[in-house]
């Protein structure tokens, strides 16, 4: 159900001023016809029918396969590799190997450029790898007729090695003695460390005896714990894939289903060393991304491959194995936490050091880490300070980048879970813990705060709707296997990147014979519903309906504007932004046109209404946008074709909340956790489409039942060869698995956003999972601290305290 | 040495050239141009490339093309009304329930989706929550996939809400 909620109690904003002033973007919310209505999805009968094509449907049929060879060690170097006799199968059109590249390192990922060379992300990878550095690492391309042929191929294959000892966590690569896996970047794995401070000379142990002196111990409560999260897979259902080939324009063209058409271009050029107008990249339909298609994965290799056979088309889909353990991950974090509050629930400090796993390559570098620790040091105001030290780990394992939710799911494992545990070991509620330490409207971190700040009123309304202190108490003292529990979570969350990168999309409105218009729009439809939004957003500006606005759901690098692309719950707020630019920019040329056709001196007393020119005072029709339409394409001595493009830049950030309630069923005996009731709260700002944003929620809780119950790559840990890289043993959420959820929005007016919209995309995936993790705690008293919560470790937790 | 077979496809009949060690799914697509019979592991783990071989749904990647000889096969391409364009009120369903995002899972699952609305009698949301585990989807939580197989259901049975 969603149900609006009175914005009477929550805060309105108090942050300082946006520095680009939106006023003049404004438009009242009654003066809305189709923002805030759950329109249909603009690509809802096109999937139902088959109608939609992805990357590979699309594929020409006489397109070259090319299949990769993985490594079969996780750290070392290739010697020697032999393809003479995978030369002579059948249909085979060319091998490369890992000594035939060319000798250039370039970064994987899916940021905008920067400018500062101290932000650059790590350039570490070359089109195929002579260093080893995770097991199935890309040594060799088979290129072939077939699939058949690229197989038999594969494995006539002689690899000669040399081997090291693999590293399968951080801790093991930051030994003195542990091979460094990128020299040119790092002296040591650990090639990137953060500190946040609430102020310049906190020292826990200082503060801790300040604090002994002041509230004296026994009014004291301490929690020093450990917490960890898992490797975890995106597994969207469409595979990573593309195919390249040298148009009759002379131009590489790689179709790709990836996330960031803009960026995939740049990088693709840097790898191949070539000038970026010589790249043109296409992006269909994408069967799900997550983040992990924020990062450019075999786009420089089909584009390479191209290259050597004279343009021919090659096509690359990678296997769903290397999908899970070969693209990239999320994070596996360790937090390690000093805290220390008062016993009547005054949080007073805070010391926590992070190592974030980020596998063989640097993908996104440290912004994902330093992204968690960020929100760890801000979800709270530690009264007396707090320190979040965060180190980034090269080791032998996946690859670690964008995953939904940038280390926020991590953040929130850690911090909440802690929250918790003090308010076990003092008896408090955690609620109202939460609700006097939280990050409240004032918070104001690297030049980002709270324009609206509704977490609060998220926690009040999740509360009651769980029925938290009746629960409480109804829970209190139970006995026997089965057992009950409630428990939450909070989150904050940054809408876009700014001012960490740079943020600016592009948006182009063409008006139609008929007084439709074409939409383009660098920014990328994934599945969340960007081109119904973008089209709401468009057709609310210039004054038309939802149905006159057309949108062009393919980003295509040659005629697309430009735009970074979907990543970071940022696209309705920057991309957003472009479109209702575009949308008022298109009215004005409208009404300019029509001014003339109308014998009027000014638009001034002009406007558009649901397609119709109309005369503001009278509200009068004077005459249709088709009218407009077919005049300016087609009047002697007056033609012009009405169009606008604009590309506007964000320089605003805003923070989004939350918070998520469950009720859970332990059977403590079988390991078994059922989720009986979940509440999810959020802060988003004005909804676009309230039907679209309910199933982004939907689909974040689904997500995050796996990322705390069932989801977890494992590795040997000798050989950092993983384990269960197929869909069968790496389980993700089924319709069994998952549940109905109650979902509650906190709709308040962002003063910085196009609509008053915040971040929505990836928040959902945040707090679900800790949620149970602290209803478990309740239930049973038993604190597990390593995600995911499988079977296996609940019992075993439930027997070492003695449950069962 | 290429075999040739018979099959009806949606309704038609089609003759093509396979190769007896092909799998359906690769057939369906690369033969057929059945795009809708999606490929998301090739082993029978995500149910995108289900379809319905005389009514029964199929992993059409873990079924060789050779034995779909003389049988009848429905994808979604197959569930429009080709005269009138009138969607099937399944598909129709999954658009107003908002049960698509991505939309890479949701042609298999409207397949499995038609073998349980065809089975003679209703089913409880956990019943479907079973006929429906052999598909995997990452986007929705699966909530508005069942609210949509409900939805048919109870206008199919006249049942109450």
């Amino acid at each position: 159900m969603i149900k609006k909620k009175s914005p009477k109690t929550a805060k309105k904003a108090t942050f300082k001023p946006v520095k680009k002033k939106v006023s003049d973007l404004f438009i009242p919310i009654k003066d809305r016809t189709t923002v805030g209505k759950p329109e249909i999805r603009v690509d809802a009968r096109a999937k139902v029918t088959g109608d939609a094509k992805y990357t590979n449907d699309l594929c020409p049929r006489d397109a070259y396969c090319a299949k990769v060879l993985f490594s079969t060690i996780a750290n070392g170097e290739v010697i020697k590799m032999d393809i003479e006799e995978a030369l002579k199968v059948e249909d085979v059109v060319a091998i490369y190997t890992c000594f035939d590249v060319p000798d250039h390192e370039w970064p994987s990922a899916g940021h905008p450029f920067s400018l500062d060379p101290s932000h650059k992300d790590p350039s570490d990878r070359k089109i195929l790898n002579k260093r080893v550095r995770i097991y199935g690492d890309d040594i060799a391309v088979v290129v072939a007729k077939n699939e058949v042929a690229c197989d038999r191929a594969l494995r006539l294959i002689k690899v000669e090695y040399n081997e090291f000892t693999a590293l399968t966590n951080p801790h093991q690569a930051m030994e003195k003695d542990a091979t460094v896996l990128h020299p040119n970047i790092a002296k040591t794995n650990a090639f990137a460390h953060t500190t946040f401070k609430k102020k310049p000379d906190f020292d826990y142990e200082k503060e801790k005896q300040i604090a002994i002196k002041k509230y004296s111990e026994e009014n004291l409560v301490e929690v020093v714990k450990q917490y960890k999260t898992p490797h975890i897979s995106h597994c969207h259902i469409e595979l990573a894939n593309s195919y390249a080939y040298i148009a009759a324009d002379g131009k590489i063209t790689v179709v790709s289903s990836t996330q960031i058409p803009h960026i995939c271009r740049r990088i693709v050029a840097d790898a191949l060393q070539i000038g970026v107008g010589k790249v043109r990249i296409i992006k269909p339909y994408l069967g799900g991304g997550f983040g992990n298609k924020q990062d450019v994965l075999y786009e420089p290799l089909v584009a390479w491959l191209t290259t050597k056979l004279n343009g021919h088309c090659v096509y690359l889909e990678l296997p769903r194995e290397n999908n899970i353990s070969g693209t990239r991950t999320r994070h596996a974090m360790e937090g390690n936490f000093k805290s220390l509050a008062t016993k009547d629930g005054t949080l007073l400090a805070r010391d926590v050091q992070i190592f974030s796993d980020n596998g063989g390559y640097a993908g996104h570098g440290h912004s994902i880490a330093a992204k968690c620790s960020g929100i760890v040091n801000n979800l709270y105001r530690d009264r007396q300070g707090s320190q979040v030290d965060t180190y980034s780990v090269y080791t032998n394992t996946a690859t670690a980048a964008a995953m939904r939710a940038y280390g926020i799911p991590q953040a929130c494992w850690f911090a909440e879970s802690n929250v918790d545990d003090i308010c076990h070991k003092a008896n408090l509620d955690p609620l109202k813990f939460r609700y006097d330490n939280c990050a409240d409207d004032t918070l104001l971190s690297g030049g980002v705060g709270f324009y609206t700040y509704g977490l609060k009123e998220c926690m009040k309304t999740g509360a009651k709707a769980i029925g938290w202190g009746k629960k409480r108490k109804e829970y209190a003292n139970q006995s026997g296997n089965i057992r009950h529990g409630i428990g939450m979570g909070i989150f904050i969350y940054q809408t876009a990147v700014w001012p960490i990168s740079m943020e600016q999309d592009g948006a182009m409105l063409i008006l139609n014979q008929d007084g439709s218009a074409n939409l383009l729009l660098g920014a990328t439809e994934i599945g969340q519903g960007g081109d119904t939004v973008f089209t709401q957003m468009a057709a609310d500006a210039c004054g038309f309906t939802f149905d006159q606005i057309h949108i062009v759901s393919t980003q295509d690098t040659d005629y697309s504007p430009f735009g970074t692309g979907a990543y970071g719950s940022r696209q309705t707020y920057v991309a957003g932004r472009a479109a209702k630019r575009a949308g008022i920019e298109f009215k004005r040329v409208i009404l300019e046109y029509a001014c003339k056709l109308l014998k009027r001196k000014s638009i001034s007393g002009l406007d558009i209404v649901k397609n119709k020119i109309i005369d503001k005072k009278t509200k009068k029709k004077l005459m249709s946008v088709a009218d407009v339409a077919i005049q300016s394409y087609y009047n002697k001595g007056d033609a012009g074709a009405l169009a606008v493009r604009v590309q506007e830049e964000t320089e605003s950030n805003s923070y989004a909340s939350g918070a998520v309630f469950v009720d859970v069923t332990v059977d403590m005996a079988f390991g078994k956790i059922k989720v009986d009731k979940l509440v999810a709260c959020h802060d988003s700002g004005i909804l676009i489409n309230p039907a679209l944003a309910k199933a982004q929620v939907q689909g974040g809780i689904s997500m995050s039942l796996g990322f705390g119950l069932s989801e977890e790559i494992l590795y040997d840990e000798k050989t950092a060869k993983p384990l269960n890289n197929n869909l069968l043993d790496y389980k993700i959420p089924t319709a069994m698995d998952s549940i109905d959820s109650e979902i509650h929005f906190i709709q308040l007016e962002d003063p910085s956003a196009p609509y008053g919209n915040k971040a929505l995309g990836e928040p959902p995936a945040i707090l679900p999972s800790v949620a149970i993790r602290n209803a478990i705690l309740n239930a049973t008293g038993v604190a597990f601290d390593q995600a995911p919560m499988t079977p296996q470790r609940l019992v075993e937790g439930f027997k070492a305290s003695g449950l069962i | 040495m290429l075999n040739i077979i018979n099959f009806t496809l949606n309704g038609e009949n089609v003759e093509v050239a396979i190769d007896e060690k092909e799998t359906l799914l690769d057939v369906l697509r690369n033969k057929c141009n059945m795009t809708s019979v999606k490929k998301g592991c090739e082993v029978g783990e995500c149910g995108a490339c289900t379809v319905l071989i005389n009514g029964r749904a199929v992993d059409t990647c873990l079924y060789l093309a050779m034995w779909a000889k003389d049988k009848s096969i429905l994808t979604v391409e197959g569930l429009m009304n080709k005269k009138t364009g009138e969607l099937s009120k399944i598909q129709q369903a999954f658009i107003t329930e908002t049960a698509v995002q991505c939309g890479f899972c949701i042609p298999g699952i409207i397949m499995t989706a038609v073998e349980v609305l065809e089975y003679g009698r209703p089913f409880t949301r956990d019943e479907l929550r079973k006929l429906i585990s052999g598909h995997l989807c990452r986007c929705t939580g699966y909530e508005n996939i069942l609210n949509a197989i409900e939805k048919v259901m109870i206008e199919k049975y006249g049942l109450k809400k």
